[in-house]
């Protein structure tokens, strides 16, 4: 009798169970398609051809690569390269850069270690646009504007990058340090213990610091802006794009918009989908150690 | 106020509880204000006390030292030179020399502009020559400001060296006194990759952020005092000069000229930068929180699947999907265009445009689409930590016959809570600064008719960083307010920082959940 009671009620368990899982299963699904939407949105009008400016539908009445074609008789083309030309220096030099930084503030203990750090976390409270005023000035005085913009712009990128060290300190700071003290005993200098036994391990985090120095150059709009200062020739794919949806502009070149973000979208996903277990890696251990 | 002692505590009721945490974090407001005022007062006591320090050991060190270091103090390197160290020696020489010559040739020139921000502005000259008058450019308040501030920074540099160069020789008298051999260049080069291998790894990042992030910032923090703008230019319209506390009274004297002050226009917009930033952070947290324990529940399929479509979303650059959903919602976008095909209204909606309620559509809209935004983010976070959370907890509880919610309250919350205090917080600031949000959405429409007196065009949903931004745009690009607003920020920032802070639990008892 007892046992029976047990087991009506296990039963019930196991059915809400099973009804809230398949609550939780829909919810998910509407969620996926919620998030996946714009995107299968800007695909679908990007092979729009009967009108180049803004519908009220999504499925396209006429199918054609037109909008593709008609890009690359644009800037389109030198956007995309520099761009690219940013993002790949950015992330050699940046990463350089950040694991110096990182690695010094995790291992050595000299006298200014604290009073730096709590500096960095002071500057970092400050608006960093405020000095895009003055880098454009010194960028123009320097002749690193305008069309010459790339460099300056990977000059402002990578000299402040090493504010950014948080996170791949935290990760060093997770290899333990008896393995520094070990080869140090041995004979070892410290940058032996940093290129024969710390970097080797370090791997996931290099090729996190790798990633995400060489997406942010593609999201950039501010200081791209700031520096290119319309001129076509120095613009990165945001700026350049950015015109395109201006008021006067969007009725002739938004489906041009849709196609350009793809062709800008699908190398960056795809890097980003063959390296997330990496970004997953760093984002969470970042996160815990604050 | 009546402070009640834990036993005390335990036994009043939810509200009471709340009420009591509530009014004990507002009185220690003042508190942890005098403490940082004490804790500056004490930096600064400190620093006295310590170039205090500095100044007599100088003096002893000349008193008790020989020829060669008597001689240092004038010719920096010399005791090093004379004693055999002749790298370190050469190096203090060449840095002597250098600096020397940069201050006859330029650095005294600046120096001595640096007070006036320059003498002589642009204007028209006879030229007996040609026979006309000529525009001439003369001096650049810019430069003087700009180069002014380095060579300030270069002179501490050299004070700093020479305070080296004398500790140099003193450390080396008494090495040679007790009878040990002085570190040779060979010694000195390999220390550079072994003892002192951090100044190498240093150096390179911290030039650059001295140059490219301290600089201008401090720069900054003094237009704040000037009258650069549009208009002063400091070169080619017009030199700037010192206007001392002029601007700060400008933004925050509340009667203002022009119908609607500074002040009402920055407290509007401030108010709304902090219920964006309250809501933009705490709906991602939990909503993220949430999606991710959907994710992780035992008997949900394809886990994998789930996350992969939320993780691909960070991968998409931010101005593609940000600009493009804020033209879904356009007057003409697809969003309307389906609403009005369902017939769900007659008439398209101005998301963007309508000004009802002080832009409340545009302003929850945005809200709502950050959250669109940042869920992958915090579900990756959560995702981790919810891992790490030992699943005896839960099996305790279920035996003890918590329900799902109590769990969630009494278990999940405090632990995430706990882990992700500085994250949160560090969350909240940046959203106070979060510019391309805003900027790509809204662009800070719906515009403010009342505060559009103020410079730079004022919306809605403008935050003070993209309000600032519009402030240094345009023809009467006002660099001086723009720099005020900043300063402003950090210190509404660095506040918020302040009380917080030393308040999270993880911080203040890191060992609790280890």
């Amino acid at each position: 009798m007892k046992e029976k009671k047990t087991m009506k009620r296990h039963m019930g368990l196991r059915a809400t169970n099973a009804i809230s899982n398949s609550v939780i299963h829909v919810l998910l699904v509407i969620i996926s398609i919620i998030w996946l939407i714009p995107f299968v949105c800007i695909v679908l009008q990007s092979f729009r051809m009967e009108l180049t400016g803004q519908v009220g539908y999504v499925i396209p009445k006429q199918w054609g690569f037109g909008n593709y074609i008609s890009l690359f008789k644009t800037d389109f083309t030198r956007w995309y390269i520099n761009t690219f030309i940013i993002a790949l220096v950015n992330a050699a030099l940046q990463t350089v850069i950040v694991l110096c930084m990182s690695y010094t503030l995790s291992r050595f203990r000299f006298k200014m270690r604290g009073a730096l750090m709590r500096f960095m976390m002071i500057l970092g409270l400050f608006p960093g646009m405020l000095t895009m005023i003055i880098l454009y000035r010194v960028l123009k005085d320097l002749g690193l504007t305008e069309s010459n913009a790339v460099p300056g712009l990977i000059l402002v990128y990578v000299a402040s990058s090493g504010m950014g060290y948080y996170v791949s300190k935290g990760f060093f700071d997770t290899i333990p340090k008896s393995l520094d003290e070990a080869a140090r005993v041995d004979g070892a200098t410290r940058m032996q213990v940093l290129f024969k036994i710390i970097l080797p391990l370090a791997k996931p985090i290099v090729i996190y610091t790798i990633l995400t120095a060489f997406m942010a150059p593609w999201g950039d709009y501010v200081f791209a802006r700031y520096i290119s200062f319309n001129n076509p020739v120095g613009m990165n794919v945001a700026v350049g794009m950015y015109n395109w949806l201006t008021i006067d502009q969007i009725n002739k070149n938004y489906t041009m918009f849709c196609a350009g973000g793809v062709v800008v979208a699908i190398p960056v996903t795809i890097l980003f989908m063959c390296l997330q277990r990496y970004y997953v890696e760093g984002v969470t251990g970042g996160a815990v150690k604050g | 106020m009546k402070r009640y002692s834990d036993l005390e505590f335990l036994q009043l009721s939810k509200w009471q509880k709340f009420r009591y945490r509530l009014l004990c974090f507002f009185l220690s407001i003042p508190t942890a204000l005098k403490n940082f005022f004490l804790g500056i007062g004490r930096f600064f006591k400190n620093a006295v006390l310590a170039i205090g320090r500095e100044f007599k050991d100088v003096a002893v060190t000349f008193k008790e030292g020989d020829g060669k270091t008597k001689l240092s103090y004038l010719i920096m390197g010399w005791g090093c030179l004379r004693r055999g160290q002749i790298l370190r020696g050469l190096m203090f020489l060449l840095f002597e020399i250098v600096f020397i010559i940069y201050m006859i040739f330029s650095g005294g020139y600046w120096i001595s502009m640096l007070p006036s921000l320059g003498k002589v502005g642009p204007g028209e000259t006879y030229d007996a020559v040609l026979d006309t008058y000529v525009y001439q450019y003369n001096d650049n308040s810019f430069k003087i400001l700009l180069y002014g501030v380095l060579t300030i920074f270069f002179i501490i540099a050299f004070l700093y060296t020479w305070r080296l160069n004398v500790k140099q020789n003193r450390i080396a008298e008494q090495i040679l006194k007790s009878g040990k051999r002085l570190k040779s260049g060979k010694d000195d080069l390999r220390s550079l990759v072994d003892d002192q291998f951090h100044k190498t790894l240093l150096a390179l990042p911290l030039t650059g952020i001295l140059i490219f992030t301290v600089l201008p910032i401090v720069f900054m923090i003094l237009v704040a005092f000037t009258n650069y703008d549009g208009s002063h230019d400091g070169f080619i319209n017009g030199l700037f000069t010192w206007q001392g506390l002029e601007n700060f009274r400008t933004l925050l004297v509340w009667n203002g000229g022009g119908g609607r002050s500074y002040a009402a226009t920055f407290g509007e917009i401030l108010t709304w930068t902090l219920i964006w930033a309250v809501f933009a952070t705490f709906t991602n947290y939990f909503l993220g929180m949430f999606v991710a324990m959907m994710i992780n529940k035992k008997g949900v399929r394809v886990k994998k699947l789930w996350r992969t479509i939320l993780v691909m979303t960070i991968a998409i650059p931010q101005f593609i999907s940000l600009l493009y959903v804020s033209k879904m919602f356009a007057k003409n976008g697809i969003v309307n265009g389906l609403l009005l095909d369902l017939g769900w209204i007659n008439q398209a909606i101005d998301f963007w445009g309508s000004t009802a309620n002080n832009g409340l559509l545009a302003r929850v809209l945005v809200i709502v689409i950050n959250i669109w935004i940042g869920i992958p983010y915090l579900m990756l976070i959560a995702t981790g930590i919810l891992m790490n959370i030992p699943a005896d907890l839960y099996e305790s509880a279920k035996i003890d016959g918590a329900s799902g919610w109590k769990q969630y309250t009494k278990i999940t919350l405090p632990y995430m809570l706990f882990i992700t205090g500085p994250y949160l917080l560090t969350q909240f600031t940046s959203n106070m600064n979060n510019f391309n949000v805003i900027y790509l959405l809204t662009g800070g429409a719906p515009t403010n008719a009342a505060a559009s007196w103020a410079s730079g065009n004022v919306g809605y949903t403008d935050l003070l960083i993209t309000w600032l931004f519009k402030i240094t745009t345009g023809e009467d690009a006002k660099y001086y307010l723009a720099s005020v607003v900043g300063i402003m920020v950090f210190v509404v920032v660095a506040l918020i920082t302040l009380l917080v802070y030393n308040r999270l639990p993880s911080v203040k008892n890191e060992e609790d959940f280890q």
